[in-house]
């Protein structure tokens, strides 16, 4: 790969497309889902608020799950097949827990007044089972889907840790999102969230090494170890401003975004550090992306409608957030 | 059972509840449309009483429209998953053509739809009135956009057109032939008339239940006569591309033809079977009740016409039992459209299209009638995709050479757990559409105050 022609570049585009869907979905449906999850700590006023402060949003959230797996499976069929084959169940099980949360929005509202308590505690328990199928998923396919005691350890530490990260990100939008009471309570929620997810990052960011040799030899190198530190770094940061911000008054007035902004920033540098890890494989140790990529043909027509639309979709989705923007009313159909 | 069994079991339990919903949503949208369009009329010409009926209309639909869109969301990304889980060959073999058709979808119409949905549903009010009815365009296009691009590919999957096979891989020659394929125009038509009638008899049946219990006077009339019309217009129009469309089959995927119609033996003058029993095993049928000539008659227009037999295709047709039936469905509920239809409209034609002057069995007819849309379409699904086996790319790429390797008792184990959720699924989304039917003033009570502010501003202008 010295002399990269734009054929042998276009999997690496579509591989960045590809993660960037990803990292999209994840930070969007990431504070869905951690709504979703604290809605049995709410009271049924305040359910009404919650849902409203996502309800505009979600759809078109999910929809970069889709464009995600859409890339996987058009741009790298091979991959697609082999992923979706090693993680068969978790993504019934996630499917499941999407499908039950998805109807759960249109549900609660319409059914009889009895019955809005069962779709509420669906919502939340389809929240869950996602984000947890989510971080299983995620601890697999990081770890090149080893087999052994300490490749399932890691993926259960991952599979409790992410919906964590969901959770603190979804209080962080409700702080954002909302006033008064509900948001106070938006704050306890995220402090205790905080203190976990922390556990989860340094506990993850610890053992990555310790099941990937791949991943070690990456990071544990002279002189890249001193430029990547500066991702841990940045992280910790952004979590200890959020912890400090937390204690403030100004995260209930004026500063009420900031919290919300720097998970972003958060959910960001991991995401970097793990495409750092796994690149130029697209199933570490085993696919790389050239070699599971489609024709350089089918990629360059997908290219072209990725180039006219992923703007046009940018520019409509940010349309929507500041049709939507400000803290969140009664939402009505109208 | 084996996995190829399960898999496809699997993936047909999902495409069946799949499809139940973007058949809604697909012309719901542009019924929505014309529901705000019809209100903005009545508004600016003054008619108060008539305005109000069509804004209850708009309103109570588009949330039996957020409902419908929601499930058809939640199901599709399932099935976006399962084109990986199920059939990782097919994108390894095909992926150069359906890769880019789904890319599209998604790309095109999928976001499409999505981002202007959460305008559509909760920014009315938010945005101007141009800005909403633009977002109400975008969603009812994105659906329909979307239609397209899914029906291209599935109409390349039945006639492959436009490809050249280079060293086992399959490559485009041209898109325009990939996408324009022969059985697309016929499909596509097919389906958007399919998805109107379903619709057309969801809101007749709807309205009728709602006459029948006293209830929603302002908004029944309207929708039922919106509903009724669009049935009686339409189903004429769609036996005639019905038609065009088995012609086509004929031409291009003889075995499927044979299948529907149980024919054996190539032969002349094949008569039209109004029942029997095709048995795979003995090659021959059960119990027939025929017609003479007329199956020759109908699909060759000459009464001598040769119909190509199912044992001219050795092990490369479809089953015929299943297909027979399930395209005899789809015809019988086609005519009882018709029946249903033509009666209706003339009957609420000479009751000056008020209701609760038809005769109760009529409407309890009509009520009976709400989900017959589902039924056609569903059945005539089925003969459309078990008529393609055993291929999943017709003539090239067989089914059972693409599937996964997962082991059947996992197929098994998540193909229950569907089919559970999909039932109780289907359960509540017709007991709450009933519920919304019998109790429209408490689901539109909430944004009364938020509607009659906005109008107060001059919002109908």
């Amino acid at each position: 790969m010295n002399l990269m022609g734009f054929d042998a570049a276009l999997p690496v585009i579509f591989m960045a497309l590809m993660g960037v869907s990803m990292l999209v979905y994840v930070v969007s449906d990431g504070y869905d889902l951690g709504v979703g999850m604290l809605m049995h700590r709410a009271t049924d006023a305040e359910k009404d608020v919650m849902v409203a402060s996502i309800g505009p949003f979600w759809d078109a959230n999910e929809t970069w799950l889709v464009l995600g797996v859409g890339i996987l499976l058009v741009a790298f069929p091979k991959a697609h097949g082999l992923v979706l084959g090693e993680l068969y169940l978790p993504v019934a099980l996630m499917l499941v827990g999407l499908t039950l949360r998805g109807v759960a929005f249109d549900f609660r509202v319409k059914a009889r007044d009895t019955h809005k308590k069962t779709w509420d505690r669906l919502f939340f328990a389809g929240s869950m089972l996602a984000s947890v199928s989510q971080g299983w998923m995620l601890g697999r396919y990081v770890s090149g889907f080893g087999t052994g005691w300490n490749y399932t350890l890691f993926a259960a530490a991952i599979a409790a840790a992410l919906p964590m990260a969901y959770v603190l990100m979804g209080a962080a939008w409700l702080i954002m999102k909302t006033e008064g009471a509900l948001q106070e309570r938006a704050v306890q929620w995220a402090r205790t969230a905080w203190a976990p997810m922390i556990g989860g990052l340094v506990l993850i960011s610890m053992a990555t090494p310790w099941v990937s040799a791949t991943v070690r030899e990456r990071w544990f190198a002279l002189p890249e170890i001193i430029a990547l530190s500066a991702i841990p770094l940045m992280s910790g940061v952004a979590l200890l401003a959020v912890a400090g911000l937390l204690r403030t008054r100004a995260v209930r007035g004026p500063l009420c975004w900031l919290p919300f902004a720097l998970l972003i920033v958060v959910f960001v540098l991991g995401f970097l550090g793990l495409a750092y890890s796994i690149y130029p494989y697209v199933v570490i140790d085993q696919l790389t992306i050239w070699q599971a990529a489609s024709s350089p043909a089918a990629l360059k027509v997908i290219g072209i409608g990725a180039c006219i639309s992923v703007p046009a979709i940018a520019g409509y989705t940010v349309f929507s957030y500041r049709v939507f923007r400000g803290k969140t009313g009664e939402l009505t159909y109208a | 059972m084996d996995a190829l069994i399960l898999a496809r079991m699997q993936f047909a339990a999902n495409i069946t509840f799949h499809i139940l919903f973007p058949t809604i949503s697909i012309a719901l949208a542009w019924v929505l449309l014309f529901f705000r369009l019809r209100w903005r009329r009545a508004s600016q010409r003054g008619d108060a009483a008539r305005a109000q009926g069509w804004l209850d209309a708009y309103r109570f639909w588009t949330k039996v429209f957020a409902l419908s869109f929601a499930l058809g969301v939640v199901s599709g990304i399932t099935m976006s998953f399962q084109f990986g889980t199920n059939w990782p060959g097919f994108m390894e073999k095909v992926g150069n053509i359906a890769g880019p058709l789904l890319g599209y979808e998604v790309l095109t119409a999928f976001f499409l739809e999505a981002g202007f949905l959460g305008v559509m549903l909760f920014g009315h009010g938010k945005v101007g009135e141009r800005v909403h009815l633009m977002s109400t365009f975008l969603v009812a296009f994105g659906t329909t956009l979307s239609a397209f691009w899914i029906l291209a590919l599935n109409s390349w999957m039945q006639t492959p057109a436009g490809h050249e096979i280079v060293g086992g891989e399959y490559h485009v020659r041209s898109w325009l032939a990939v996408i324009f394929n022969p059985s697309f125009p016929y499909r596509f038509a097919h389906m958007l008339l399919a998805s109107a009638l379903t619709c057309a008899f969801l809101l007749t049946g709807l309205s009728a239940w709602q006459v029948l219990r006293g209830v929603g006077r302002r908004s029944a009339a309207p929708v039922m006569r919106t509903g009724l019309t669009l049935a009686a217009v339409l189903i004429p129009v769609q036996i005639f591309v019905g038609d065009m469309h088995g012609l086509n089959t004929l031409k291009h995927q003889p075995a499927k033809i044979a299948a529907m119609e149980g024919v054996w033996n190539t032969e002349r003058g094949v008569p039209l079977l109004l029942f029997a029993i095709p048995d795979a095993k003995e090659r021959r049928n059960h119990y027939e009740i025929a017609v003479p000539k007329l199956a020759s008659l109908i699909l060759t227009h000459e009464a001598d016409g040769e119909i190509r037999g199912l044992n001219d295709f050795p092990d490369a047709h479809p089953p015929p039992l299943p297909m027979f039936f399930a395209f005899r469905i789809m015809v019988g509920v086609g005519v009882l459209m018709l029946a249903v239809s033509w009666l209706g409209c003339w009957m609420l034609r000479r009751a000056k299209w008020q209701p609760q002057q038809l005769p109760r069995l009529l409407l309890w007819g009509f009520a009976a009638m709400t989900f017959s849309g589902w039924v056609a379409t569903v059945a005539g699904w089925y003969v459309t995709e078990i008529g393609r086996q055993p291929f999943i790319v017709y003539g090239l790429v067989r089914t059972a050479d693409v599937v996964s390797a997962v082991p059947s008792p996992m197929i098994g184990l998540t193909l229950a757990l569907y089919v559970t959720l999909y039932l109780a699924l289907i359960v509540a989304y017709v007991t709450v559409l009933k519920y919304m039917a019998e109790k429209p003033d408490a689901v539109l009570a909430t944004e009364a105050g938020a509607i009659t502010a906005r109008i107060a501003k001059g919002g109908a202008a």
